[in-house]
């Protein structure tokens, strides 16, 4: 019980301001280690110590979030285990982000409900009178988190899931008959047929992942960037649909400097909308910030609203900006329409073929319509159907469902190699497990059911 | 009526492969016991398949052999085949199985029995517990002897109030028409044990001589047989083959015009038979798209004609039996020498037994084998021998020896006996086994031997070969790290054994996990010192194949073990936990688990609940500390 290492989001989660996230355990600190970049190595600094720096996706590389990180060294810490916080202030997309990135760590899951509390307590750090404080915190925790459970497990999600655990079952059953009854007339277990399960159910697993997405983008907005050179109406635009006046908007060039958020929701679609200074170089070193945060901005942008001049023709900077969104994903907006044509729409069309292109008169207000259907049939294929999807919302699911994957694609690895069935088995057996724990069903026994329910075995 | 006939240390009652191993395992450690049977031709007597072993089993009997115990000794010297299986597989599951001549099976164990010092084995049919303020301290005869005892260990198998089922016809009976145990039943039951029904069942046995196995395929036996003890070197014996066939249309064909008389279907079996071993008529129904199946006819033994039809259990009427086997090709002629028969008897609910299977109810009264609810000769006597070791123990007033999941398969079953109870006869699988790759057939010496010395069931002179063959194998696995090998020694090898070459130079260990590479090809490079033998060889090539894996399990166990070493309190009252589920303190009152490990295995028992408990037994354990000082 008190041998892995647990993690959470142990503030309350709010739009923007900071949050943190809360591991104790024995890898703690070198688990965070691995995902944290800065001056110093993580695992040679002091106790109860804050350092700068940024959590770094280990798969990709890429770095996630700029951080301050507190260490607290057991048993001076509130479990009296390791205990490594994290500060994160981008939000909530940022703080899950860096959660997803924490939970991929081998030896890390998820904290039960009231589990720091319960280590503080098992490790003699809380006083004997609130022993029972804690186990009603549990029992309470539970009891709310299992309800939350049983209704995604009466959902479609857990009907998916279900499928997925009956297609690794049947392989499962499959091994271990192979094994179990090495004389019966069942079918031989071959590399393909393990090949074939398992590939099926990476694709199941990752339809969900990718519905995952979907699912965060209905709860947290679909991150949007707009873009342009200057004065082409990018402010008017973000305040045609906050229907305020929060940037400020003016006709003299780069007077928008920050980025701003804003969260609407157009017509039922949730946009998470940063608003950026224009994009160009300057000497200006306070607009220079700017500018690199709308860079780092895009970078991480859902969907990009790319705005240009209908009342002009295309100035060098609209044509690098062409060139840099080339694989991004774009809908171009074509502004001011209410003014005579002068933009080269088909050299438009030409360098970005699939991006759908809006026509707008922001200032009259007229061609919304068009992109709402734009961005609904970007993200979900027009339909959009909130209580039809199945999400797989919680960050404990995708990290289950990505272990999943990864036993998968382990056990395809073994059995290219030419690895025994009986070991193949045990990645098998991993992703089940990873599977059922989504459900919170009990694993054992079902296996030997299936056994016997898919094959005919006698003496 | 009754007399005082004996003062024993252990009372073994049922001399079946539970019973033996059970009375071999106390007499040997010092217990003067006395071994209760019915009948004394019927000593490890195999009412139904004439085999031992396949996998899970195999690994079992292994275990009893590292042990100390007899059945592995016993089945090396009576085979009539020998067959490792899953060869093709991993080492994790290769598994030995023997055909057995039954008859000499039976007359080497017995004989064995009658020479074990401290060991008296007698004739008679235990029919009433004695049972003194909750203590069972012996037992009385139904000629009336009255046996004391300071523990008690009931074995009784199939005989428990046995009912023979076959057609339209049923009567009370023992397996093989034997005299069941009918009144000892009802001692268990007013000593406040619940039983429930379970049942089995046999196929018919035919004449060789009316076989025309032409008609069948042959199944030889190895040609290097391997063998279950440890202390086996060689064996003369002689090897015979079985059989393979198939049912045909007819048969199913015969099988569902008659389902009206099979009481399976017709109501007339009440007892809840194993899933893993129907009936054929079971078979036929439940998988109807199945056009034919397997069929193995194996020999009794050298000195008779019977041979056994794998794949026929049923218990439909004699006419309909004869019918089905002469559908089958190659017993077109067969002669039926017994038929087969359907089996119901009484077991005990496994929950109500400590992993030690000493019965929570009555203190001092052990039970094992089928008894417990599961059925196989191999499940029988691993638990037989682990009764009798625990009912030694006890005598000796020394702590019980628990087996751990991560130890053995027969820690496995005895968990998930005492853990979870069955609703069917209990077989071991393999897939039961959380860690597969750690219980392997090759090293149930490696794991158990020890504990085996320990408790006195191994001698001084097998203790000391165990530890030079774990010495020499340590010692290989060290020089294989040592040696360098280089690309042009070994690059014709790998070629052509189909794994690529090497560009640089590595140790002779790192080419041996190469899944191509095998401890005989790397012999011919780097040759090994003269001493080792084949099985250190084969210890060394799957210690270092399948390191990587090996380590992943032991790091599972290793958390494991951290809730399995939390104990639990004798005089916990779960009703008082405040914070428990309902449904988790009745389960937990009822089964009483030894650790949280336990606890956590047992249904109905969720996250939180363990959770729940951990705070309480910290609770638990600061408040006894604080009383203590």
């Amino acid at each position: 019980m008190v041998h892995d290492t647990i993690a959470a989001i142990s503030t309350a989660v709010g739009e923007g301001g900071i949050a943190i996230i809360r591991i104790s355990g024995p890898d703690a600190v070198e688990g965070t280690a691995r995902i944290f970049r800065s001056k110093i190595n993580l695992k040679d600094a002091e106790s109860h110590t804050v350092h700068y720096g940024h959590i770094v996706d280990p798969a990709t590389g890429e770095r996630v979030e700029e951080v301050l990180v507190t260490l607290m060294r057991g048993p001076r810490s509130f479990t009296a285990e390791d205990v490594v916080e994290i500060n994160a202030h981008g939000g909530v997309i940022a703080v899950k982000k860096v959660l997803d990135v924490v939970l991929q760590l081998e030896g890390f899951r998820t904290a039960e409900p009231g589990e720091f509390t319960k280590r503080a307590f098992l490790n003699g750090r809380i006083d004997l009178m609130q022993a029972e404080a804690v186990i009603d915190l549990i029992r309470s925790k539970s009891d709310r988190a299992f309800s939350v459970a049983r209704k995604q497990a009466e959902g479609a999600l857990s009907k998916k899931i279900k499928e997925l655990r009956q297609t690794v079952i049947e392989l499962l059953a499959h091994i271990e008959v192979n094994i179990d009854y090495p004389e019966h007339d069942v079918e031989e277990m071959t590399s393909a047929y393990i090949r074939e399960q398992c590939g099926s159910a990476i694709v199941e697993i990752d339809r969900l992942l990718k519905t995952a997405n979907e699912g965060k983008i209905l709860r947290e907005g679909i991150v949007t960037a707009i873009v342009g050179r200057p004065n082409v109406g990018k402010s008017s635009l973000m305040n045609v649909l906050t229907q305020e006046n929060k940037a400020i908007v003016t006709d003299i060039p780069g007077t928008t400097r920050d980025v701003i958020e804003q969260f609407v929701s157009l017509n039922g679609i949730p946009l998470r909308l940063l608003d950026t200074a224009g994009i160009r170089e300057t000497s200006d070193v306070v607009e220079r910030i700017g500018v690199e945060r709308s860079r780092n901005a895009l970078e991480d942008a859902d969907l990009i609203l790319f705005v240009l001049n209908y009342n002009e023709p295309l100035q060098a900077e609209d044509r690098e900006l062409l060139a840099q969104l080339k694989d991004r994903p774009v809908i171009i907006v074509i502004n001011k329409t209410d003014l005579p044509h002068q933009l080269e729409i088909e050299v438009v069309e030409e360098s970005m073929p699939a991006a759908p292109i809006v026509r707008m008169s922001v200032v009259a207000e007229e061609g919304l319509d068009g992109l709402e259907r734009a961005i609904s049939e970007m993200f979900f294929e027009g339909q959009l159907e909130a209580s039809d999807l199945t999400y797989v919302s919680n960050v404990r699911h995708i990290s289950l469902l990505k272990r999943a994957r990864q036993s998968l694609s382990d056990a395809i690895e073994a059995s290219n190699m030419g690895i025994p069935i009986d070991v193949i088995q045990i990645d098998a057996r991993a992703a089940w497990e990873s599977l059922g724990e989504i459900l919170g069903d009990e694993a054992g026994d079902s296996l030997i059911d299936q056994i016997f329910s898919q094959f005919c075995l006698g003496k | 009526m009754g007399y005082l006939a004996g003062q024993y240390d252990v009372i073994v009652i049922g001399a079946g492969h539970a019973g033996c191993e059970a009375a071999l395992a106390a007499a040997r450690m010092g217990c003067e016991t006395l071994l209760l049977t019915i009948n004394l031709d019927m000593v490890a007597f195999m009412p139904c398949n004439p085999s031992i072993g396949g996998p899970a089993k195999g690994h079992v009997v292994r275990e009893i052999d590292a042990l100390g115990g007899e059945m592995g000794r016993n089945i090396d010297k009576t085979f009539i085949q020998m067959r490792m299986l899953n060869t093709g597989k991993g080492p994790a599951v290769h598994a030995l199985r023997a055909q057995a001549d039954k008859f000499d099976y039976q007359h080497v164990l017995k004989k064995t029995i009658e020479e074990t010092p401290n060991l008296t084995l007698r004739q008679g049919m235990a029919e009433e517990l004695i049972v003194e303020d909750g203590k069972c301290v012996g037992i009385i005869t139904k000629t009336g002897a009255e046996y004391r005892s300071r523990t008690t260990v009931v074995t009784t198998g199939t005989y428990l109030r046995g009912k023979i089922i076959m057609g339209e016809l049923m009567y009370e009976s023992g397996p093989n028409n034997q005299q069941p145990s009918v009144r000892l039943s009802a001692s268990l039951k007013e000593h406040g044990l619940q039983l429930v029904r379970f049942k089995t069942g046999t196929p018919p046995r035919v004449h060789k001589d009316t076989i025309d196995f032409t008609k069948t395929e042959i199944q030889p036996g190895d040609d290097n047989p391997k063998f279950f003890s440890h202390e086996t070197e060689s064996s003369t014996n002689e090897q015979l083959p079985c059989w393979l066939t198939y049912t045909s249309e007819t048969t199913h064909k015969i099988i569902n015009d008659n389902l009206h008389r099979a009481p399976m279907f017709s109501g007339a079996i009440e007892g809840t038979g194993p899933r893993y071993c129907p009936s054929i008529e079971d078979k036929i129904v439940r998988f109807a798209d199945k056009p034919k199946h397997q069929i193995f006819l194996e020999p009794e033994g050298k000195n008779t004609s019977e041979y056994y039809v794998q794949g026929l259990s049923t218990s439909m009427p004699e006419d309909v039996q004869l019918g089905i086997l002469r559908s089958i090709p190659g017993l077109e002629n067969v002669e039926m020498m017994r038929n087969g028969y359907a089996i119901e008897y009484d077991a005990v609910v496994p929950t109500q037994l400590w992993p030690s299977l000493e019965t929570k109810v009555i203190d001092s009264l052990f039970t094992a084998g089928q008894i417990n609810g599961t059925s196989g000769y191999e499940e029988a006597a691993g638990q037989g021998i682990m009764a009798g070791i625990n009912a030694a123990r006890k005598v000796q007033g020394k702590e019980p020896i628990v087996l751990g999941r991560s130890e053995g398969y027969i820690g496995v079953m005895i968990d998930d006996l005492v853990t979870k109870g069955t609703n069917d006869p209990y077989r071991l699988l393999t897939s039961r086994a959380e860690y597969r790759l750690l219980l392997r057939h090759d090293n149930a010496d490696l794991r158990l031997t020890p504990i085996g010395y320990e408790i006195g069931l191994i001698t001084e002179e097998r203790y000391a070969k165990f530890l030079r063959k774990k010495e020499m194998v340590e010692a290989d696995i060290e020089r294989l790290r040592g040696i360098k090998v280089k690309p042009n020694q070994v690059n014709d090898m790998l070629t052509a054994a189909g794994t690529a070459p090497m560009t640089n130079g590595t140790d002779a260990l790192s080419l041996l996990r190469r899944p191509e590479v095998t401890y005989a090809m790397l012999e011919t490079v780097v040759p090994s010192t003269p001493d080792m033998t084949d099985e250190m060889k084969e210890q060394v090539e799957i210690q270092i194949k399948y390191a990587g894996y090996i380590e992943k399990q032991l790091q599972q166990v290793e958390r494991l073990n951290k809730m399995e070493k939390k104990r639990i309190p004798d005089d916990i009252v779960y009703s008082e936990v405040h914070g428990l589920a309902s449904e988790a303190k009745q389960k937990l009152e009822l089964v009483r688990p030894l650790s949280l490990g336990q606890a956590s295995r047992v249904s109905g028992v969720t996250p939180a609940d363990l959770s729940i408990l951990l705070v309480y037994l910290e609770h638990y354990n600061r408040v006894t500390a604080a009383k203590g000082s």
